[in-house]
């Protein structure tokens, strides 16, 4: 059985323009199925308003979708009771991108990571607090720093904190969305090192939503690209970067800068005129899809 | 100043130029800036002994992370530094004159008409209440370019050399009617307005979708071929410098610590701060760890009395924490400041 299960799954927002003209609907997410196993590391990719974030969201039910299916562990999330919901969210975490605004200013960052623990009725006070030093070495902060406030961090220390509050309630499944985005280039490599290090001490699985290609194509097994709301293009990722099939992948992959002088640029240039937007994804070869 | 910190070991900023003929003389040279900010701690110095010089028609690339200065050097350069900042000292020679010695109203002529400034963030960098055309129209207006009648099609000539399609009725639109990358375009059309000899752009594409970036970038290559200019880009992505940049200037808080040719930078890197920026791209060995770099940049607050790279050079030796490494030659034009490239 795979761990997450997404089957159609649809956003669609109601726009109004105001009192004269007619509202419209926007598709953010349209018709959106993928599959995550256990172990596994997808990547969400596009660029703004693509409908990744949104996607991200609805799993979790932050946002309610309009239709389709998500299944966990084979358990219908979107039909699930608030109660059910609760419990299942221990299980499936989430972590976001500005390590400035996701932390409470005015709570010191050890009560940050323990509030999830809180939340859930875990342990008592003693354990509670031993729980939050073993996350804190966990995510590589020194547990003498709880009583600090975020501010007193730096970002990617901050990232840390939102880690490891992340992984207090023991998850096996956490959607990152963005997490290293507004950090330093120096800084996004410790970050990254450090997912990849939990995803193996803590048999984490990923859904790595992201818009630096570079980045999802060194850390995830499978990627999916959005575009205007749809999964044009899925796969195994070496085989989707080596051969990308659908006409808006092979323009975005073709847009990444080289850090290579001498390399050459050969840009493909994208005519949104030419792209079917209502085209299915079909399996071109095992394992890699497209909407072509 | 320590005495270590002084230049001579270095080239003078004016004689770093790749491509140009040696005897030209820079259009911008940039010579041991210092800017700093007073707090109530005391001074902060924020940018430090920098030396640059960019020549005619060249692409200089600033690269740094958060807090290392590039922007405000750049801002220094147009003497847009506001309160508690100050430049300490130093000399901003542009065409040969130093721009610190100019007046405000002659430092007005040179901003917008000599050198011209693109911001980061195309949304904010504009005026909601005012149309686009208009807003190109006062740059020239206000530098008595054009008559009133005049700016109008000049706007229009601007927009269509930015490449928006319809750019006679666009520049009737307002900014928000506008994509990101079109705002952009904008941006750099205001800018191009007067025919500036130097385009200072600030993080041009940060702020954009990746196939936008490569617009962009596009467009400011064929920008500086027909306009003639020359370009300090400002940037964190190493990506966009090695495809833009000619020369490429790394800086860690408030020093360039490396200087050479893109070539130079990305083939042969010698400081321990550039290898560890170029290792730390993601890209080699998918699924591998990451060379990332330890440790965090230090604050202004609380710099180091050595390099101030030195807490997490895998590379540091006694020497690193007594004084600030010069700036040594490592090759033709390329110089770095580590000690590891001390001579004798």
């Amino acid at each position: 059985m795979p761990l997450l299960e997404v089957r159609h799954l649809a956003k669609h927002f109601v726009r109004r323009h105001g009192l004269l003209r007619p509202a419209s609907v926007l598709r953010a997410v349209d018709d959106v199925s993928f599959t995550i196993e256990a172990g596994e590391t997808f990547g969400l990719v596009g660029e703004t308003g693509s409908g990744k974030t949104t996607t991200g969201r609805c799993i979790l039910r932050l946002i309610e979708p309009t239709s389709g299916e998500v299944r966990f562990r084979g358990e219908d999330v979107l039909r699930a009771s608030r109660r059910r919901l609760r419990e299942m969210r221990r299980d499936m975490q989430i972590v976001f991108q500005d390590p400035y605004s996701s932390l409470n200013p005015r709570m010191q960052v050890g009560d940050i990571v323990e509030e999830p623990l809180i939340i859930h009725r875990l342990g008592g006070r003693a354990q509670r607090r031993a729980r939050v030093d073993e996350l804190f070495a966990l995510v590589g902060l020194d547990p003498g720093q709880r009583q600090r406030y975020p501010h007193q961090f730096s970002g990617g220390q901050r990232q840390r904190i939102g880690l490891a509050r992340a992984l207090a309630l023991n998850p096996s499944f956490i959607i990152a969305d963005e997490p290293v985005s507004a950090l330093d280039v120096s800084i996004q490599a410790q970050v990254i090192n450090l997912l990849m290090d939990l995803q193996r001490r803590l048999s984490l699985s990923y859904l790595f939503i992201a818009h630096d290609l570079r980045l999802v194509r060194h850390i995830c097994t499978h990627v999916a690209v959005m575009y205007f709301g749809r999964i044009v293009e899925m796969g195994d990722t070496a085989a989707l970067f080596e051969a990308p099939q659908h006409p808006y992948t092979q323009a975005l992959l073709s847009a990444i800068p080289v850090p290579d002088p001498d390399a050459g640029r050969a840009r493909i240039a994208l005519d949104p005129s030419q792209i079917d937007r209502t085209r299915p994804l079909r399996e071109i070869r095992t394992g890699h899809w497209a909407a072509v | 100043m320590t005495p270590a910190d002084s230049p001579p070991a270095g080239l003078p900023a004016g004689a770093t130029a790749a491509g140009a003929a040696p005897s030209a003389p820079a259009l911008l040279a940039v010579e041991h800036l210092r800017t700093g900010f007073e707090t109530a701690g005391g001074a902060l110095v924020a940018v430090d002994d920098v030396s640059f010089a960019i020549h005619e028609g060249e692409t200089l690339g600033l690269v740094g992370e958060s807090g290392s200065g590039k922007s405000v050097t750049a801002f220094s350069i147009m003497r847009l530094v506001q309160p508690p900042g100050r430049i300490l000292g130093g000399r901003i020679l542009f065409k040969g004159r130093d721009l610190l010695t100019l007046g405000e109203s002659a430092m007005r002529q040179v901003r917008g008409a000599e050198i011209a400034l693109i911001f980061q963030e195309p949304s904010t960098a504009l005026n909601p209440v005012y149309t686009v055309g208009d807003q190109i129209a006062e740059a020239l207006l206000v530098h008595g370019r054009a008559s009133r009648a005049a700016a109008r099609a000049r706007a229009v000539d601007l927009l269509d050399a930015v490449r928006i399609p319809d750019a006679a009725h666009r520049v009737d639109d307002y900014p928000h009617q506008l994509s990101g990358g079109q705002r952009q375009r904008v941006l750099i059309a205001m800018a191009l307005a007067c025919h500036p000899a130097l385009v200072i752009a600030d993080e041009p594409t940060t702020a954009l979708d990746v196939t936008v970036q490569a617009q962009i970038l596009e467009l400011l290559r064929d920008m500086r071929r027909e306009f003639h200019l020359s370009l300090l880009l400002i940037t964190h992505d190493l990506g966009v410098v090695a495809e833009t940049a000619d020369r490429v200037a790394i800086m860690y808080a408030g020093r360039i610590v490396e200087e050479g040719t893109v070539r130079q930078i990305f083939h042969e890197p010698a400081h321990p701060y550039t290898r560890g920026l170029l290792a730390s791209i993601p890209g080699r060995e998918p699924g591998t760890r990451l060379h990332a770099i330890e440790g965090t940049v230090p604050s202004l607050e609380a710099l180091p009395p050595g390099c101030a790279f030195g807490p997490r050079c895998p590379a540091h030796v006694a020497a690193c924490d007594v004084a600030p490494p010069p700036a040594y030659p490592v090759g033709p034009a390329h110089t770095a400041r580590c000690y590891l490239h001390r001579t004798s």
